[in-house]
């Protein structure tokens, strides 16, 4: 089976998964990154996903999905569940970030998370010279509609990991096309249109 | 497909003195004899054998006894899932989805649907007569879902199947598919409990109690001895069908189906006739159940699902029951079911995370309430499909040809 194309920040994702694995999608909405774990990397993977259309549309493409929320049921899961534990564009949805990723840490061996980055350069400009709330291709909705209500920057995730005492084991930063860039971290957190983390307890 | 029916050779000859629908289901389906060695040890304590497991088959086993699919009935449902009942001359209860092109198909799946123990279409019940030749009545022993189950596994055993590719089924069948997984977790590699619960909670052992009541008090009904009276407890019996018909039903759909609709007349009569359209409804299906249904099997099934708690069973944590577990669960609950609503899958979708057992979910949309499994719900049937394909595919079981 040839590997079929998905989403660039979800393929960054899928590499940071190593084959034959256990791995746990939150937030995974109509399966395209559970679909391609399975197919391709032959992991045991499942998912939860917060709406019903979604859920149904998985476990209708041979998927194990169940219907749920980040925010309170992870603490079902025992510790060690997983080898990932994977939350792609959802850690700003969640009601209670930082609980969320104790929990990640605590169900798989490893968290992957993806998020967009609130200090991109359009962002900011938006903010400063348009004195409106940013509207970008990452962050689509207007203030009042917007599920996203803790946005943070790359430099605040990691300040939060520090705090937290959670290990960074790799962390790759996506330019506004969806390419991963190499530059040093002040650059990166302005350049930055979203984040993807492989992360560990410390 | 025609649903090949083979003439019950499997467990001999069939004794003396079977009641009426009894003879009737054995004369359409497949019977084994067990037990007669090993007797199986009740719950209850009471060692039972030999005892008879009447049971229908669709498809064929094939060569590495890997397509094996159980239908766990309801109830009140039996093992004639795909053709006309024997007794009532009705269409199968589940012929929507097993059948030929359907999602169970016979020509991809061997499928086996069992005669629960304590039921009345061939199985041994009460029914029946004991080993002295005497009618069992309430002298038959309470049976548990437990029990069911290992009744059914016995029958595996005799006919050589070490494990089944899925067990399904809905209510009281999705009982027994849970316990199934829980008892037997090398011998399930998928499950399908479809609008049930780990446990009978107090409201439906409150229904439940009303229809025994309302069967109990039928002064035909004699003790349980009705048989040998030559009476029947039909009105009894009836009324704890009309209760129950009321708790599988929602109260949307009965609204839409009668609303305050009248019966054959024009205006209410100021009397107790079946004035409203929803009377009429419910006092045929009541007289209708009471020709193919036993009032003590009704009286020992509903105390077997009344008795069902799985989590008690595993020290009071759910959780346990399915401790390492490799089985592959997919449940499903429907928005309208208030017997056996949402929330009780939840919590066996909870406990089933606890133990990391592989698990879907599925909340189908539906105003038809507890009902809904039997009938054409196409959402239901889209994930099923899905769950059973991808089941299949890491199974390797082939497509049907």
């Amino acid at each position: 089976m040839t590997a079929a194309a998905i989403r660039v920040d979800l393929q960054v994702i899928a590499d940071m998964v190593e084959p034959a694995t256990r791995a746990l999608d939150v937030g995974c909405g109509y399966g395209e990154l559970l679909a391609y774990l399975v197919n391709f990397k032959r992991a045991d993977a499942r998912g939860m996903e917060l709406s019903q259309a979604g859920v149904n549309a998985c476990v209708a493409n041979g998927l194990s999905v169940i219907q749920g929320d980040a925010d309170s049921d992870l603490r079902d899961y025992p510790d060690d569940a997983f080898d990932y534990v994977i939350l792609s564009q959802t850690l700003q949805a969640t009601r209670e970030p930082r609980e969320v990723l104790r929990q990640m840490l605590r169900v798989g061996r490893h968290a992957i998370v993806s998020f967009p980055n609130f200090a991109h350069w359009q962002v900011r400009l938006r903010l400063v010279f348009g004195g409106r709330m940013p509207e970008t291709p990452s962050l689509p909705h207007k203030w009042y509609d917007t599920p996203n209500i803790h946005l943070c920057s790359i430099d605040d995730f990691r300040g939060l990991c520090r705090d937290m005492g959670v290990k960074i084991e790799r962390a790759i930063v996506l330019n506004r096309n969806s390419r991963p860039i190499n530059y040093p971290p002040l650059l990166a957190n302005l350049v930055g249109e979203q984040a993807v983390f492989m992360l560990k307890r410390g | 497909m025609e649903a090949t029916i083979v003439p019950p050779t499997a467990g001999g000859p069939l004794p003396e003195g079977l009641a009426e629908v009894e003879r009737k289901a054995l004369a359409r389906c497949r019977h084994a004899v067990l037990g007669v060695d090993r007797p199986l040890r009740l719950d209850c304590g009471v060692e039972l054998g030999p005892y008879r497991v009447a049971y229908q088959t669709y498809g064929t086993l094939n060569a590495d006894k890997s397509n094996a699919v159980l239908i766990c009935h309801a109830l009140t449902g039996d093992q004639f899932v795909v053709e006309q009942h024997p007794v009532t001359g009705k269409e199968g209860w589940w012929d929507r989805l097993v059948g030929a092109g359907k999602i169970l198909d016979p020509a991809r799946y061997f499928i086996i649907c069992v005669n629960v123990l304590g039921g009345c279409m061939g199985s041994t019940g009460p029914l029946d007569r004991d080993a002295a030749g005497k009618p069992w009545n309430l002298g038959f022993p309470v049976v548990t879902i437990g029990d069911m189950v290992r009744a059914q596994a016995a029958l595996l055993d005799h006919l050589g199947i070490p494990d089944l590719f899925c067990v399904i089924g809905g209510s009281m069948g999705g009982m027994q598919v849970l316990e199934w997984a829980a008892s037997f977790p090398k011998r399930v590699f998928s499950a399908v409990p479809i609008a049930c619960a780990a446990r009978h909670s107090a409201q439906n052992i409150a229904f439940h109690e009303v229809g025994r009541q309302a069967i109990m008090a039928d002064p035909e009904w004699k003790k349980g001895d009705y048989r040998l009276h030559d009476t029947l407890p039909r009105h009894g019996l009836a009324v704890a069908r009309m209760t129950a018909h009321i708790t599988y039903l929602s109260e949307q759909a009965l609204q839409r189906k009668f609303g305050r609709s009248l019966q054959d007349r024009d205006a209410v009569r100021f009397g107790f006739d079946a004035d409203f359209q929803v009377e009429s409804y419910l006092r045929h299906q009541g007289s209708t159940f009471v020709d193919r249904f036993d009032a003590n099997s009704y009286l020992y099934i509903t105390r077997a699902m009344d008795y069902f708690d799985l989590a008690a069973a595993h020290g009071g944590v759910l959780a346990n029951a399915f401790k390492g577990s490799a089985t592959r669960f997919c449940l499903f609950s429907f928005t309208s079911d208030w017997l056996f609503p949402t929330r009780e899958s939840r919590l066996v979708v909870h406990a089933l995370n606890a133990a990391a057992a592989n698990v879907s979910f599925v909340e189908i949309e539906s105003d038809k309430g507890h009902d809904a499994f039997l009938l054409d719900e196409p959402e239901m049937f889209r994930t099923l499909s899905g769950f059973l394909k991808g089941a299949a595919a890491v199974r390797g079981l082939k497509e049907a040809s």
